[in-house]
């Protein structure tokens, strides 16, 4: 009895012990980490590498500068010229593409897993050896100005959202919009993307996230190979732009083509800097959820469907981010409301829960949403290997993933009082509304003679 | 305004060794009538299940567009005695979620959920109320009734939307795939034109069912008889009337935006066509294949024209459209547009070269393991395949469909399906 006991008892230690293994992780001598999730499922693979430099650390005249680098990074190096990156990973039968964000940089190709050393091998080539051709340079950065006429120019919450990030922050970088303004891209040079990139562009500045079909041990092999010879150098001091403290609340308006209003309302809030001794960035994203986490609500039981007040009516936050935090409200008034009336509507519901805190069932409700999500996220590839990227990117470690769950699991009703009590008050909200302006115009047509 | 994206399928291939293993798909009728497609699969303790039924947008009534939508959206707001918040508290509490919407020819309805006998039945019970026992509550109606209008008119101020409603318009004249929700057309609709609606077109007869994920084959069909057994009786709508190409016509449209929207297009295919291998593979090397494709290269690398711009054929119950589009700064939209049409012309007139044609062939076989290797992406698949009445063996064959194709083969298929002299041209925002 005993020992059938005590087999059972090492087996069921066991199989948490070999999850545990995986993901694998290993650090070239050169600083660059290369992290691999074995995921057997289907014969493929996701290819990840992560650059810790976004539009936060970009400086006043050159923003959008690490956007522009992006682009610039699939426009060839001596040993595989401009469009032979694209070109390759499409025979390899693969899908690439790259984003910025303010924290990081990444790039990634979703490919047959027999293809993975090949991009390894390209993405370690570009890594260190990028051509920036002045020429290619030129016709790139035209493509990026119609990139910011397409994705903020002409989208009015893009534009607001904009504006909103450069009155709540006058100091800290996070003010500026990741594409960067239109005059610093008219007045871009080549060698403005040749800095970023000797400064930022070091393995020691970056890691690689491969989920899939692979073997670790192989993985780590290729990694020492094709990035193993690159080298490190010394990153420039990252100075923290700490935001003065707001003390007062700051509004704007933005006209612009459109038919509704919206109110864009934004608190300041912490977000995570210590997984285990923080409590707040927690509370927060419950609170976050209990507010818009399904379509049953608060926002969407309160202010669209039952007052009537909104036709859209959304919450955000992001716990996790290397500048400071906000907390987002974001809204539509329905017909015949005023955003006053909504942004009152907003506020009516942040003071009840500072006064009555949430309800059980509520916070209960939350939690079983985060618990299926994380069985839901195992389903596709390219998204853990997103989580593991963005948690590393932040500098937490994917390994406190499942600490950090549980931290989530255990915020208590009182928790989420306190946190609407502590940071939803006026002296540190900005408020943007967009006023909708009418569309001039008067639809023209002709017929054409056919086209050859 | 289209809720389910394009997705081609595409499979393996010999170039690249791969083996092209699709996914076993099941098929049986379930005794409802509604014909079942299902894929088994344990490795993780998730379920997902997606009913289609011929009740897109197309099968809207004349005058009063926008009822099918609103039929799709308020399924969920109040069924079997629950109201919307019930529905959705339950669901929640239980980590389960329901998706879907309305394109021209599908309604869809989507669950997934935990596949734990705790978690999925309770789930798959308010799935069946929603599907049965849609209640259309009036207060819900109403207010939903003004929602639509308002982001209808919204959507009426956004250039990308003026030139999509434009350019379908323009396609497809007088034709149910034409036809346009307007505020007006929704202030038209009255309560009782949903359930009315939903009577006719939400039958068991013409639903398909997609399940896919960690359930038995005996628990399957249960589940599939359980879900349609309350669905309304009846054979569903007329087949919609067929389409015809419409002139070659070009519309400007005047807006403030900094950026001109360009559309060219025309009605070109009809799903289960086999044309749609030489188009498919044609089409990657004209502006289907991303960054090396000759609209990429020619319009945003060499030129710096545009962010984005693209060809696709997008085949439907009837034919649907081959579109190109690209957006760019006001002042430049007539030199981009005449650009693209010399590159559509000498595409049409030479088709791809023999470099190009293997280029495609490589990424086209190459990429089939990526576009099946989650849950997600394979009910996806295995719905299309169910509601279109694709063989079963669709791809498994694709690889052999796609290998075949030649150069000629492409130059003919073009000839078929894409007549210069029926392109309509939308041009938003331009100068």
């Amino acid at each position: 009895m005993r020992y059938t006991r005590l087999t059972f008892l090492l087996l069921a230690l066991a199989a948490p012990l070999a999850a545990l293994a995986n993901p694998f992780e290993h650090q070239l001598a050169n600083g660059l980490r290369v992290i691999v999730k074995e995921d057997h499922r289907a014969p493929t693979a996701a290819h990840m590498v992560w650059y810790r430099a976004g539009s936060i650390d970009e400086t006043n005249g050159t923003t959008g500068v690490a956007h522009v680098l992006e682009h610039m990074m699939f426009k060839g190096t001596p040993s595989a010229g401009p469009g032979e990156f694209n070109r390759r990973v499409a025979a390899a039968g693969g899908r690439d593409n790259a984003f910025t964000s303010r924290d990081y940089t990444a790039y990634f190709q979703q490919i047959p897993k027999q293809k993975l050393e090949e991009m390894m091998q390209l993405e370690a080539d570009r890594m260190s050896h990028l051509n920036l051709d002045p020429k290619e340079f030129a016709q790139e950065i035209k493509v990026v100005m119609e990139e910011r006429r397409l994705r903020t120019d002409d989208q009015p919450q893009a534009m607001l959202f904009e504006q909103m990030s450069g009155v709540a922050f006058q100091s800290h970088p996070y003010r500026v919009p990741i594409i960067g303004w239109m005059n610093d891209l008219e007045n871009m040079t080549a060698q403005d993307a040749r800095d970023w990139y000797e400064r930022w562009y070091v393995p020691n500045n970056a890691f690689v996230v491969i989920v899939g079909d692979v073997d670790h041990a192989q993985v780590f092999k290729w990694a020492e190979q094709y990035y193993g010879p690159l080298k490190s150098r010394p990153l420039p001091v990252r100075k923290p732009q700490d935001e003065p403290v707001q003390s007062g609340i700051r509004r704007l308006t933005l006209k612009a083509p459109a038919e509704l209003p919206v109110v864009l309302m934004s608190y300041k809030v912490p977000v995570i800097r210590d997984v285990e001794k923080d409590v707040d960035p927690y509370a927060l994203e419950m609170l976050s959820a209990i507010l818009d986490g399904h379509e049953a609500a608060r926002f969407s039981k309160h202010l669209i469907r039952e007052q009537r007040l909104a036709v859209a009516a959304g919450a955000g936050y992001d716990a996790s981010s290397r500048g400071p935090g906000l907390f987002f409200l974001q809204g539509s008034p329905s017909e015949g409301k005023a955003p006053a009336e909504l942004e009152a509507g907003f506020r009516a519901e942040l003071a009840r829960i500072q006064k009555d805190g949430v309800a059980d069932d509520e916070l209960a409700r939350a939690k079983a949403q985060l618990v299926a999500s994380q069985i839901y996220k195992l389903d596709s590839m390219f998204g853990q290997a997103m989580e593991i990227g963005q948690m590393e990117s932040v500098g937490i470690s994917y390994k406190r993933d499942k600490r950090m769950i549980e931290k989530l699991q255990a915020v208590s009703a009182e928790q989420v009082q306190a946190v609407a009590q502590k940071y939803f008050r006026d002296d540190v909200l900005t408020v943007a509304e967009l006023d909708p302006q009418p569309l001039p115009q008067t639809p023209r047509s002709r017929a054409a003679a056919p086209r050859h | 305004m289209k809720l389910f994206k394009l997705f081609a399928f595409l499979c393996l291939g010999l170039a690249t060794q791969i083996a092209c293993a699709g996914p076993k798909i099941e098929h049986w009728v379930a005794p409802s009538g509604t014909r079942v497609f299902f894929v088994e699969n344990h490795a993780l303790p998730i379920l997902d299940v997606q009913i289609d039924f011929a009740a897109g947008t197309a099968y809207d009534p004349v005058g009063k567009t926008g009822v099918a939508s609103m039929v799709r959206s308020l399924l969920e707001m109040g069924a079997d005695g629950m109201d919307e918040t019930q529905i959705a508290s339950r669901m929640a509490d239980l980590g389960a979620k329901l998706s879907g919407g309305a394109d021209m020819d599908r309604a869809s309805v989507s669950l997934r959920t935990l596949s734990a006998v705790d978690k999925r039945v309770p789930a798959l019970d308010i799935l069946r109320a929603v599907l049965a026992s849609p209640q259309f509550p009036a207060e819900t109606f109403a207010r939903e009734k003004a929602r639509t209008i308002a982001s209808l008119k919204e959507a009426l101020t956004r250039p990308e939307a003026i030139a999509g409603r434009a350019f379908w318009s323009a396609m497809y004249p007088g034709h149910a795939y034409g036809q346009q929700s307007t505020p007006e057309s929704v202030a038209e609709i009255g309560r009782d034109d949903l359930p009315a609606f939903y009577r006719t077109h939400y039958t068991a007869a013409r639903a398909t069912l997609a399940i896919v994920g960690d359930l038995s084959r005996a628990d399957a069909e249960a589940l599939a008889q359980q879900l349609t057994e309350g669905l309304p009786a009846g054979a569903g709508a007329a087949p919609l009337s067929d389409t015809l190409l419409p002139v070659a016509v070009e519309q400007r449209i005047a807006h403030p935006a900094a950026q001109a929207h360009v559309l060219i297009g025309l009605p070109a295919i009809k799903r289960g066509d086999p044309d749609i291998f030489p188009l498919l593979v044609g089409n990657y090397s004209l502006g289907g294949g991303g960054f090396v494709s000759r609209l990429m290269k020619e319009v945003r690398d060499k030129r710096g024209f545009a962010y984005s711009v693209y060809s696709y054929f997008h085949p439907m119950a009837l034919p649907g459209p081959f579109q190109i589009g690209l957006q760019t700064k006001k002042a430049q939209a007539n030199d981009a547009l005449k650009l693209t049409r010399e590159i559509l012309a000498s595409f049409l007139t030479e088709g791809p070269s023999e470099s190009e044609l293997k280029a495609a062939k490589q990424n086209l076989v190459g990429s089939f393991p990526l576009r099946l290797d989650s849950n997600r992406k394979i009910l996806e698949n295995v719905a299309v395949i169910g509601f279109y009445g694709m063989p079963l063996d669709y791809l498994e064959t694709y690889a052999e469909n796609i290998e075949k194709v030649t150069v000629a083969d492409i130059k003919a298929a073009f000839s078929r399906h894409v007549k210069p002299g029926h392109l309509v041209t939308i041009v938003v925002a331009g100068e």
